[in-house]
């Protein structure tokens, strides 16, 4: 565990090098302990895959106080796991008019449409980090075998739900936006709506499965092609 | 009961002091890029603080009232006008139903606030009002403001005319000093390189906007391209694989990639944020202990400023 002054009101606390799911874990009990101690001084928190931003008020609090009560906070919790987080199910209509790298993909991989999609779909994933764009989630790991880099030039367009897979990470677009990532699929659930509770079916620490489903049963459930 | 935008700018934007405890669904802060100048508008207008009030980037701004109320105007010099009668800025103001307010195009500095007695009436999303066009959020349907737009605001019958002493106004100039605690992640930069990045001029590109500041000058070599992705926090100063800085404001990502050389001091952020393309900018390292303190007397220090009264 390293803690580091980040800024004039935040601490960056580092709880391993790479990403694994006990990191992830350890991040997620950290951050449960950080808000306990900090209680109203603490004004935010961002999780990533084996770090997390701690952002606090200086005028109510100091740095010292912080990196003081943050300290003695992980030492009580040290060794101990948090919980394992939501299993979340996500119906994803994989093939390749919902996802155009599917097949090229799938012949970078030198294996058939079909493996590819139990691959992806066989994995248990951990939400590792929100952002970049709201309700982003990153996932991980993909299966080595399916992992791919981003593409050369990203799409200035990439749909709505878009199921997409960049290195060992996979994600869905929760709006339209610009990307790189490889396109495999889509999925009907909205991964960020301001109007609903919660705003995601997600948090971090959360475990995810892709569910396949057809063509029918993606536009029942209000997917759009 | 209103302003009602006639013209709606370069690009103008409701905010209040900015969306906090969003970061976890990889919501940013939006907010006023100088907190200075916004903080002023609501503390002359006797509101409470973090009032929602416009803020104008470069100007052109028109608008109609069609309520009695007060405003006032803050931040870079914009001339403001109210049917066609030149009017201070940092005071004040009377304007009545049916009375045309224009902000034109910013002589220094490039973002102004305009507020109203009470502020903006505006549905908070996620806590705030603060508009983030990236996101889609905050504001009027998550927009920068358009030509129709109703700023809804209420009648307010008297108001104490306040201004802030010519002597007491923040300068904007075209050369900032942007203090900066040199960050964690300072083992991938030599001190050769922290030496460069401390000790020439970087110039503000086109490349500026409420996500960062890019600017251009010697380039600053990281022996890393990438870090695994973590949060970013306000200031961040990322320097991507170009080594052209990027200081990261109030609409940045939540969390990246890039390393990072330190993060700025917020204090001069709002001053950075008022340069244009072209702009100067010098860094200089302060401590954590040094950005404390810094922050602690601004603030004691706007406290203690004294607010004049027109009384004619």
């Amino acid at each position: 565990m390293e803690l580091h002054f980040a800024g004039e009101n935040a601490m960056m606390l580092y709880l391993g090098e790479t990403t694994s799911p006990e990191i992830a874990a350890r991040v997620q009990s950290a951050g449960l302990a950080v808000e306990a101690c900090l209680g109203d001084d603490l004004l935010d928190l961002v999780p990533s895959y084996a770090s997390l931003l701690i952002i606090y008020n200086p005028m109510t609090t100091d740095h010292l106080s912080v990196a003081h009560r943050i300290r003695q906070s992980l030492d009580q919790i040290d060794g101990t796991m948090a919980d394992d987080g939501n299993e979340v199910v996500l119906p994803v209509y994989y093939h390749p008019e919902a996802g155009e790298d599917l097949e090229a993909l799938a012949d970078r991989a030198s294996m058939s449409v079909d493996e590819v999609i139990s691959l992806h779909s066989g994995g248990e994933y951990r939400v590792y980090a929100i952002g970049f764009a709201p309700g982003f989630a990153y996932l991980g790991q993909v299966d080595e075998q399916i992992a791919a880099p981003r593409l050369a030039t990203p799409r200035q367009k990439v749909p709505r739900g878009a199921v997409a897979i960049a290195d060992r990470q996979t994600a869905v677009y929760p709006a339209e936006s610009p990307g790189g990532w490889n396109l495999i699929g889509r999925c009907p659930v909205r991964m960020f709506d301001p109007q609903a509770t919660p705003t995601m079916p997600v948090s971090v620490g959360d475990r995810v499965r892709f569910e396949p489903i057809d063509r029918s049963r993606f536009l029942a459930l209000g997917g759009e092609l | 009961m209103s302003l009602k935008v006639i013209q709606p700018g370069i690009l103008s934007l409701l905010q209040d002091s900015g969306r906090m405890g969003q970061h976890r669904i990889g919501l940013t802060n939006g907010g006023p890029l100088d907190p200075e100048a916004f903080n002023y508008c609501n503390r002359l207008l006797q509101n409470a603080p973090g009032s929602t009030a416009v803020e104008i980037s470069f100007g052109g701004l028109l608008l109609e009232a069609t309520v009695d109320t007060f405003i006032c105007l803050t931040g870079a010099v914009m001339p403001l006008r109210i049917n066609n009668k030149v009017q201070p800025q940092w005071e004040v103001l009377p304007v009545s139903a049916g009375d045309r307010i224009s902000v034109d195009f910013a002589e220094q500095g490039c973002r102004a606030y305009l507020g109203v007695a009470d502020g903006f009436d505006i549905a908070p999303s996620f806590g705030s009002t603060a508009t983030v066009v990236r996101e889609k959020i905050g504001g009027l349907a998550g927009d920068k403001l358009h030509v129709n737009d109703e700023l809804s605001c209420a009648r307010v019958a008297s108001r104490k005319r306040l201004y802030l002493r010519e002597d007491h106004r923040p300068r904007y100039q075209n050369e900032v000093t942007v203090r900066v605690i040199p960050g964690y992640q300072q083992k991938h930069f030599s001190r050769y390189q922290q030496r460069r990045f401390f000790s020439h001029a970087y110039t503000v590109s086109d490349r500026c906007d409420r996500m960062g500041y890019r600017l251009e000058g010697p380039a600053i070599e990281c022996d890393i391209e990438g870090i695994l992705s973590e949060g970013i926090c306000f200031g961040a100063i990322q320097v991507p694989a170009d080594g052209q800085p990027i200081v990261l404001l109030n609409d940045r990502q939540t969390i990246g990639g890039y390393p990072k050389i330190g993060s700025a001091l917020s204090l001069d952020c709002a001053h950075l944020a008022q340069l244009r393309p072209g702009g100067k900018v010098h860094f200089a390292p302060i401590s954590p202990h040094g950005a404390h303190n810094a922050l602690h007397l601004a603030d004691s220090f706007v406290r203690r400023r004294p607010l004049m009264e027109r009384t004619n």
